[in-house]
């Protein structure tokens, strides 16, 4: 009988807990883009001091990006250095 | 007659309505297929798109599309006996609502998780998005109005509830800040906000220094307010004030910070509410008082009955929550049959005892007649009678009845606020979409849009003179609400019928209830428009003439729209 009502409060739990968790990982989500845009914006004119060392998280950050640029709604890499696509 | 056996009825038939009907509609129209891979699953970026248990998601879902709608709306109608009320919201929400929000599910669901304004644009072109953009506009002006109208009145009917329903924000801004900032677990702050808010509802329901009353404060209601109003309609105008500075600043702050938390505590109080109503119903054991029917209705239930119900037997507003969240979540297609269809029966059950609370609450048919004794009366009168009710049945669960009217106060005006917050935010995000359509981008600021907002509806509410004079006629707009929605909800089964049509299926179970959705709203917006509001009718109203003609003017264009797409053949060449 217990279990089943801590089934039901974790159930109503994960209920209450679904916009949240969405909400969460979109905030995430915007400062990762962020992050991204302040690596590589070089790439797209803005001078960026540390570009080269920022260069080096290139082989990590690809996956990432090429999601990104998905997202953001262009089917291929937008910038030629980079080929994720 | 007993209204355990009419809730009984009700709900037998909303089960017969899913195991049968909705796996009819399931496998020989919309052919669900278990392994066909979700957008949740195609797209799956852990934040919109995710794989979700059907069960979770059926929550979330009703949570996000139960308000205070399908309270008013069968609260007003049962003017006509409760008869007409209950088979529409039983019947509608079997035929029509289920297969409405369970359509608009599998239609998102099979592209692309897209929402019904896209596909508009999708499946009718340019000018199906526009209209679709129009016509949500009108909806979420008129739900502006009549849902601060629905607050502003009972917070000078109840004015005990007006210090809970307050303190629910700074609580909701701690929740959200606890959630979001220290990532804590939610449920035990939310149910603490709500044990706050109801303790200090029994509170201010004793202690009359604590029940903001502004009615009072002017010298009672034959007072005299501000401006050389009285002392009611000043109170109507300050509340409105107030709820509108409220909601700006609501809707332009981020949804985590109050629009969410909110969420949390109202999905406690939904609970509650359901919980209330359902076990009063099942302790108390009332008798239905009420007339079944009204042969003395002083304007035909037929087919005024099928606007002043929206919510509850079918709403336009449950196609942009399937369409929005609930398709990019789902996991399997077949969960669409449990989550769309029995969401609306979710909102079909909060309906049906809406009613029960009304048409129990009379000692007999002459005090029933004495309340609703016209349909305007019965406009301003169903949001009171509901209360009073629903305090009836909470009675009989030992709740002393001025706790019980200032609970359940609270909970309409929780759901309508938040209804109110969302709202507001959406008319944002129409006008600054609209913005970018006509190539004028200040409207795309978003506190140009908001400002806009919140000044259409103001206004909007205010217009409409009641029986206590300026600010408190805002029930009038209800008719004007219904239609709205009703047409949205016509224009997405029209979506998922031109959608069935190009894969060559069967699109009767669509086209019919859209077909009486359009016929209904057509008529009783003719016999509203031009023999009621217009400059030579017997109740002539500039305001009601002009939103009820343009709202006139778009079904036409619908219906033409419907015409013209549906009469071209099945596409071949066209792809899911």
């Amino acid at each position: 009988m217990l279990d089943k009502v801590k089934k039901l409060i974790a159930f109503y739990e994960e209920v209450l807990e679904l916009p949240h968790r969405t909400e969460i990982a979109r905030e995430l989500r915007d400062e990762d883009d962020l992050f991204l845009l302040m690596l590589y914006s070089e790439m797209i004119g803005i001078p960026n001091p540390v570009y080269y060392y920022t260069l080096e998280l290139y082989p990590y950050m690809i996956e990432q990006f090429h999601d990104w640029h998905l997202r953001m709604g262009m089917e291929k890499s937008p910038l030629t250095g980079i080929r994720c696509c | 007659m007993n209204a355990i056996a009419l809730a009984a009825i009700g709900i037998f038939i909303f089960i017969l309505g899913y195991r049968f009907y909705s796996k009819f509609v399931a496998e020989k129209i919309f052919r669900l297929d278990p392994n066909y891979v979700t957008p949740a699953h195609q797209y799956n970026d852990g934040v919109d798109f995710v794989p979700t248990n059907k069960f979770v998601l059926w929550g979330h879902h009703f949570t996000s599309v139960a308000g205070a709608a399908p309270i008013l709306g069968p609260a007003i109608a049962v003017y006509w006996g409760w008869l007409p009320a209950v088979l529409w919201v039983v019947l509608g929400t079997v035929f029509a609502a289920g297969v409405h929000d369970f359509g608009t599910l599998v239609l998102s669901v099979r592209n692309k998780g897209q929402s019904v304004g896209t596909l508009a644009h999708r499946l009718i072109g340019q000018r199906g998005k526009v209209l679709f953009l129009f016509i949500i506009l009108i909806l979420v002006l008129m739900v502006n109005a009549v849902f601060a109208w629905v607050i502003a009145n009972l917070f000078i009917s109840y004015p005990a509830s007006v210090l809970p329903v307050f303190i629910q924000i700074p609580l909701a801004i701690w929740i959200g800040h606890a959630v979001y900032k220290r990532n804590k677990k939610m449920l035990v702050p939310s149910l603490v906000a709500l044990a706050v808010m109801y303790i200090t509802a029994i509170v201010a329901s004793q202690v009359s220094f604590l029940q903001i009353d502004l009615v009072q404060y002017m010298g009672g209601e034959n007072g005299s307010g501000l401006f050389g109003l009285g002392s009611i309609s000043t109170a109507f105008f300050i509340w409105i004030i107030v709820l509108m500075v409220y909601v700006y600043i609501a809707s332009t702050l981020p949804v985590w910070k109050l629009l969410q938390p909110r969420d949390f505590i109202n999905s406690h109080q939904l609970v509650v509410g359901l919980g209330i109503l359902y076990l009063g119903l099942l302790f108390t054991n009332p008798e239905i008082t009420a007339p079944a029917t009204n042969p003395d209705a002083d304007i035909s239930w037929f087919p005024l009955l099928f606007i002043t119900i929206a919510c509850g037997a079918i709403s336009g507003f449950h196609g942009l929550v399937s369409s929005g969240t609930s398709s990019k979540q789902l996991d399997k297609e077949t969960d669409a049959r449990f989550v769309g269809y029995l969401g609306a029966v979710g909102e079909g059950i909060l309906a049906l005892v809406s009613i029960i609370a009304v048409i129990t609450l009379f000692p007999d048919r002459e005090s029933f007649f004495a309340t609703y004794s016209s349909f305007t009366a019965a406009n301003g009168a169903g949001l009171g009678s509901f209360i009073e009710g629903a305090t009836s049945l909470a009675h009989g669960l030992l709740i002393p009845n001025d706790v019980a009217s200032t609970i359940v106060s609270i909970i309409v005006v929780s759901f309508a606020a938040t209804t109110l917050d969302t709202s507001v935010r959406l008319m944002r995000y129409i006008i600054s979409e609209l913005g970018v359509e006509y190539k004028l981008p200040v409207l795309e600021k978003k506190h140009v849009a908001t400002t806009i907002a919140v000044v259409a509806s103001a206004a909007l509410v205010l217009l409409p003179e009641g029986p206590n004079g300026f600010g408190s006629g805002g029930y009038l707009l209800w008719p004007l609400f219904g239609t709205s929605n009703q047409l949205l909800a016509g224009i997405s089964l029209l979506l998922i019928a031109i959608w069935l049509r190009k894969l060559g299926r069967n699109y009767i179970v669509v086209i019919i209830p859209m077909i009486f959705l359009m016929f209904m709203t057509l008529w009783a917006m003719f016999q509203q428009v031009f023999l009621q509001w217009a400059w030579y009718a017997d109740q002539p109203n500039t305001l009601l003439f002009v939103f009820g003609a343009i709202i006139f003017v778009f079904t036409m264009w619908i219906i033409l729209t419907a015409v013209q797409v549906l009469s071209k053949k099945a596409d071949p060449d066209f792809k899911e």
